[in-house]
């Protein structure tokens, strides 16, 4: 297991927290809240290691069109970038709901 | 009872699965609209200490979901084991959890407040990684399991995929009522385990056919283990779950019948294996409650 953590800085408040996904195989669970600044803060638990770098490419990208001042917590099993994108994605639609 | 026809293709695509769902989900979808309530949800990050430290990484609710709500208008919590996360294993904070949400549907219903009470188990027993807690864990569970069912029903569900294995079978057959799938599993142990320790020709986890021919909700159901076999669909779930609470508390309880089974597996003869259509022929349903 590896811990990495990342931050942004971001514009915009986040009102509501959300939860999606299940800590199973090949998915992820993301935990999304309202950061305390006006920075978003990325902590990362994985079972695989050796992947900072794609983790990297993967929240900076996010981030380029993302600018909620967000904690996010993610537990990952093993998701490839796209899982872990789309579960960004759905934490931040149901963030906005 | 059985519910488990097979459907023509519009009552197939008509239907919503409920072994899709997850944990949260299928709490959801079994509560009444609008009355779901979650207590020690993922934001109260109540996760297991033990798997970080070996290198696993956990779950904000440690696979464990305690909901709140009603269910066919009764008040209800139901308690859904995520069966994705560790293989839906029982740990000391999940097991926690629920022995305690189990504690206090016992204490609302001495105080005449009966609670229904619905466990959806899917669920490969004690997490190996927490050992003697995960042990623990389910003792306690199966201990308030038994002192709450004076009170009130309480209704297992085995959906599937996971099944139901070790420990929490026990619990499983502790329940007052016991409801399955045709795709869901219940048994002591895993086949791989059963294939390691007895061997391969007595025991080929490979065979599908056969584990869920001996281990499968519909032989399950037809051998009396379980009470009633339902289809793959959230509204014949739940209201499978709302007619079984309509029997009221059983007169007397599967696991209180234990000289009637000492009995039964007396008299069964040995001396061949038994084909699983032959078990379905014994003299051994749960005797009418």
């Amino acid at each position: 297991m590896e811990i990495l953590t990342f931050e942004y800085p971001v514009s915009q408040p986040v009102e509501h927290r959300a939860h999606v996904g299940v800590v199973g195989s090949g998915d992820l669970e993301v935990l999304l809240e309202p950061s305390s600044d006006q920075k978003a803060h990325v902590r990362v638990s994985t079972s695989v290691d050796g992947f900072g770098n794609i983790w990297k490419l993967v929240l900076d990208r996010f981030f380029s069109r993302y600018q909620g001042a967000a904690s996010i917590e993610i537990h990952d099993f093993g998701a490839t970038p796209g899982i872990v994108t789309l579960r960004l994605e759905q934490a931040v639609e149901r963030s906005q709901s | 009872m059985s519910r488990a026809t097979l459907l023509d293709s519009r009552q197939f695509l008509a239907r919503k699965s409920f072994i899709e769902l997850n944990a949260r989900e299928r709490a959801q979808a079994l509560m009444d609209q609008g009355t779901f309530r979650e207590l020690l949800g993922p934001f109260d990050r109540l996760e297991s200490p033990w798997l970080p430290m070996q290198g696993v990484v956990p779950q904000a609710d440690d696979g464990l979901i305690v909901a709140r709500g009603r269910i066919g208008g009764k008040d209800s919590v139901i308690l859904a084991i995520e069966g994705r996360f560790q293989g839906g294993s029982a740990g000391e904070v999940s097991g926690a959890k629920m022995t305690a949400a189990l504690d206090l549907a016992h204490e609302d219903g001495e105080k005449g407040r009966p609670i229904q009470v619905v466990l959806l188990l899917e669920t490969g027993g004690v997490r190996l990684q927490e050992a003697n807690l995960g042990l623990e864990a389910i003792a306690e569970i199966n201990s308030s399991l038994v002192a709450l069912r004076q009170h009130v029903p309480v209704i297992g569900v085995i959906a599937g995929m996971v099944g139901c294995f070790g420990g929490m079978s026990i619990t499983a057959s502790l329940c007052s009522y016991l409801i399955m799938t045709r795709e869901a599993r219940l048994g002591l142990n895993g086949p791989e385990v059963i294939e390691e320790i007895a061997g391969i020709e007595e025991f080929d986890a490979r065979d599908r056919q056969f584990i869920w021919g001996v281990t499968g909700g519909e032989q399950r159901h037809a051998t009396g283990f379980a009470d009633d076999l339902v289809e793959d669909d959230v509204e014949a779930v739940k209201k499978c779950i709302i007619e079984a609470f309509g029997l009221g508390i059983p007169s007397k309880h599967r696991s209180e019948q234990v000289d009637d089974y000492l009995k039964r597996l007396a008299a069964i003869d040995v001396s061949d294996q038994l084909e699983c259509s032959a078990v379905r022929k014994l003299e051994w349903k749960k005797e009418s409650l």
